[in-house]
């Protein structure tokens, strides 16, 4: 029996097809090692950690917020996070009368530049199913998170070349707070949607 | 070119069926109705870069699309919006 090679290619060990991968990528003179080492490093640096201080800023600071909303990706690098070759980012604002959901229903696409890897449900085949589907009952039975009648739930499917977060509402009983407090609050799901900030 | 609020129809197109393809427009959307919110910009079209061709650049615009009209249950408020590039957009 003979294996086609487009299935073949699925069943190669992961390894070692991206150590192939590499290697004729480097002979062709495409990309350096030094070039994928710095891709690596930006990559796995990247975590939730910068997009809650996007979120923290945009708070407090009115001027940002403008920003924040107009272009993501100059709001990202305004606070020194690497955005270059990477996709363009946008902002999704929660109100008292929207909420956001971020899922990306074909694949995994993720503000990685901002939020770092996905959680591992975000690429789980339920999730992605289930927030287009029935996203109420998603966010309530899986995060505990109800979103009221009154409450517009617009779900972003993340299908091609942008990336979206979501800047939630700032909750009660944070006023006064400084940005790094403010910052420390925010957690990953409250930048996809999934739940919201809590004092 | 579609303008903010007007109002398109996804393509009930599937050439998934006629061969290998790589598309950023999903099932659940095809022969959809929803209203352009703006465009986003253009790119090349990863339906030709997932396969080494070469990419003409085609314009991206996020569509906004009552979630009812999808699937029936839910609040009637609730939204989905994508990124829908303008080939498989029409005018209903």
């Amino acid at each position: 029996m003979t294996t086609a090679p487009s299935t073949a290619i699925l069943e190669t060990d992961g390894p070692r097809l991206l150590r192939a991968v590499r290697a004729l990528l480097e002979q062709k003179g495409l990309v350096n090692t030094q070039e994928l080492q710095e891709r690596l490093a930006l990559t796995d640096s990247a975590n939730p950690g910068q997009g809650a201080r996007m979120v923290a800023k945009a708070w407090t600071d009115p001027a940002y917020h403008a920003l924040m909303l107009a272009d993501g990706t100059k709001a990202a690098e305004a606070m020194g996070i690497p955005m270059r070759g990477m996709p363009p980012l946008g902002v999704l604002e929660n109100t008292p009368e929207l909420h956001h959901l971020v899922v990306c229903t074909l694949c995994s696409c993720y503000p990685r530049a901002v939020l770092g890897y996905p959680p591992f449900w975000y690429k789980s085949a339920a999730f992605r199913a289930r927030a287009v589907r029935d996203p109420r009952g998603l966010l309530a039975s899986e995060w505990k998170t109800v979103i009221p009648d009154g409450v517009t739930l617009r779900v972003v499917d993340s299908t091609a070349d942008y990336r979206w977060m979501v800047l939630p509402m700032r909750p009660p009983g944070t006023e006064g707070w400084d940005e790094a407090r403010l910052a420390a609050m925010v957690r990953e799901g409250d930048m996809i949607g999934v739940t919201v900030p809590r004092a | 070119m579609f303008q903010p609020g007007e109002t398109v129809r996804v393509k009930d197109d599937w050439p998934e069926q006629r061969g290998p393809v790589h598309i950023r427009t999903p099932y659940y959307l095809r022969g959809a109705t929803g209203r352009v919110v703006r465009l986003l910009g253009s790119f090349p079209n990863p339906e030709d870069l997932a396969f080494a061709r070469p990419a003409a650049t085609k314009p991206l615009y996020h569509v906004r699309f009552p979630r009812q009209t999808l699937w029936p249950e839910g609040p009637p408020n609730d939204e989905v919006q994508v990124e829908i590039y303008e080939h498989w957009l029409e005018k209903p």
